[in-house]
């Protein structure tokens, strides 16, 4: 049985209220879905005063079309909802697989993609209880110096483990943030720094509002490709999302690869574009330039035994998930997944 | 401490309760109602699942007080739901995983017929395969998956008049007539 540490709960209906809730206490936390938050909560790895949940907050749901065909999601849609909605799946087909292969059903009714958006790194040193964290010794992410998974390492090197992330920088987007300094909007693909104690710029005061995902070509095509343990449930071991658009004759116009949960912040395989630039899928060259960015992105990406799942293993199934979520994309389909 | 109203099974209950108590502790140390087990208590089991407005969630990642203003359904309300609805017995769900023997232990039974009764009112013929994506949140640790999807099967094949299908030892037993 794990007891959560208390806390004062509030419940505001408001966004504005919310913001204000948030920038009275030095040490309150936003809940949205509660699906990692409250079991990091009940691991003492957040001991906040005061908790501020967005349950109530109905102005931070659902998902528009704008005038410019442009999507707005709100932060508090739930996974599900954004995996089963029609118009993500049309326009954003990456960010709706990604979505429906986070975690089990019942927590992609909880989780928000605000939460997943959001999500803090994940480590087996880390996401552990505080007496199994006690016995080994505290991190430097929580409550100690060092780190575990590279020894004399100065920097934490836990993973960033959301797979909407991802799918959202392949697909252009942008943050939207509001606190009672007021609004501001953050590319996606700025979003991330290289340290896994928080790998994110967000100020704790801030709440995101909603997540823009731009109009995508006519021939736009993505894909994702999840590794983990368990059809269901898991965390990913590997997360890889796909864009390929395609000009009017059918040729790869752009491309764009970026994997997750191998470092502190997702990456993208760079010099990818060149190689896959003006292939037309179906093709033999098309499989041979796919086979080249599957060989790619193996020499680019280096894991450490930072999540459960051995490293070596995670790096050799980088160009296999490269290539079949490359494969699924060209031809509309996916996810990709094991089981 | 907080003082609130949970809406639970169809009553309005009063609940005083800590702020930090998850939805499962208020249920069970509160108002008694244990059905919803408390297994690995950090959101990976299901043994824990509740229907908070028709849609499985678990319990004990859920802020009690965050669900004010929810229809939250517990296992303790199928039979009465159904028997409301003028039925008799307990819910076709329950009644099929006692006929079909689909539970050894029982731990994650009420979680998983919570999660197959969301199933059945989105889905009224579910294919095995949306039976497995239903309950993929739900862990059997006595792995009993079969049986539970046969439960289901039966009482999707009640409900609509149905041929059921044999069950995994039937076939077998089939198989072996000819050679008796």
């Amino acid at each position: 049985m794990l007891r959560l540490p208390k806390f004062e709960l509030c419940t505001p209906t408001t966004l504005a209220h919310a913001v204000a809730l948030l920038a009275e206490s030095p040490d309150a936390l936003i809940v949205a879905g509660g699906t990692d938050l409250v079991p990091n909560m009940k691991h003492e790895l957040f001991t906040p005063s005061r908790v501020v949940s967005l349950a109530q907050v109905s102005e931070l749901r659902g998902i528009r079309r704008g005038a410019d065909g442009s999507l707005a999601i709100g932060a508090m849609t739930s996974l599900a909802e954004v995996a089963a909605s029609a118009l993500v799946r049309a326009q954003a087909p990456a960010l709706a697989q990604a979505c429906s292969l986070v975690a089990g059903p019942q927590l992609r009714t909880m989780g928000t993609l605000g939460g997943n958006v959001l999500l803090d790194t994940r480590c087996q040193w880390y996401n552990q209880t505080y007496f199994w964290r006690q016995a080994l010794g505290f991190c430097m992410k929580k409550d100690g110096e060092v780190c575990h998974v590279v020894k004399g390492g100065k920097n934490c090197v836990a993973a960033a483990s959301n797979d909407s992330a991802p799918a959202l920088m392949t697909l252009g987007a942008t943050l939207e943030f509001a606190s009672l300094r007021g609004r501001r909007a953050i590319a996606i693909d700025d979003f991330w720094v290289a340290d896994g104690i928080c790998n994110k710029r967000v100020e704790r005061d801030e709440v995101l509002v909603s997540v823009h995902v731009p109009k995508a070509p006519e021939g736009h095509r993505g894909a994702y490709g999840k590794l983990r343990d368990r059809g269901s449930i898991d965390f990913p071991l590997l997360g890889v999302a796909v864009r390929l658009d395609l000009d009017a004759q059918g040729a790869v116009e752009h491309a764009d690869v970026v994997v997750t949960a191998l470092a502190a912040q997702p990456k993208r395989i760079a010099k990818l574009d060149a190689v896959l630039h003006g292939q037309r899928p179906g093709s033999s060259d098309f499989e041979v330039a796919v086979a080249e960015a599957a060989a790619l992105a193996h020499r680019q990406c280096k894991p450490l035994p930072n999540i459960p799942g051995d490293a070596e293993y995670r790096r050799d199934m980088v160009p296999v998930y490269v290539k079949r979520t490359l494969l699924a994309a060209a031809r509309g389909e996916g996810p990709v997944h094991h089981v | 401490m907080g003082e609130y109203q949970l809406e639970i099974n169809g009553d309005s209950h009063d609940v005083s309760a800590p702020d930090h108590w998850t939805l499962l502790e208020v249920l069970r140390y509160r108002l008694g109602l244990t059905g919803s087990k408390q297994g690995c208590d950090k959101g990976d089991c299901g043994a824990c699942t509740v229907l908070v407005d028709g849609q499985p969630v678990l319990a004990c990642l859920t802020l009690a007080r965050a669900s004010e203003g929810r229809a939250i359904t517990t296992i303790e309300g199928l039979m009465p739901a159904h028997l409301r609805a003028g039925g008799t017995g307990a819910d076709p769900l329950q009644q099929a995983f006692d006929r079909c023997g689909a539970l050894q232990c029982g731990f994650c039974q009420s979680g998983m017929i919570l999660s197959a009764r969301a199933l059945l009112e989105r889905c009224p013929r579910p294919s095995r395969e949306d039976m497995r994506d239903a309950l993929s949140g739900n862990l059997c640790r006595c792995t009993g998956y079969t049986q539970i999807f046969e439960a289901i099967e039966s009482a999707v094949a009640e409900k609509l008049h149905l041929q059921p299908n044999l069950r995994s030892w039937e076939a077998q037993r089939a198989a072996q007539e000819p050679s008796r």
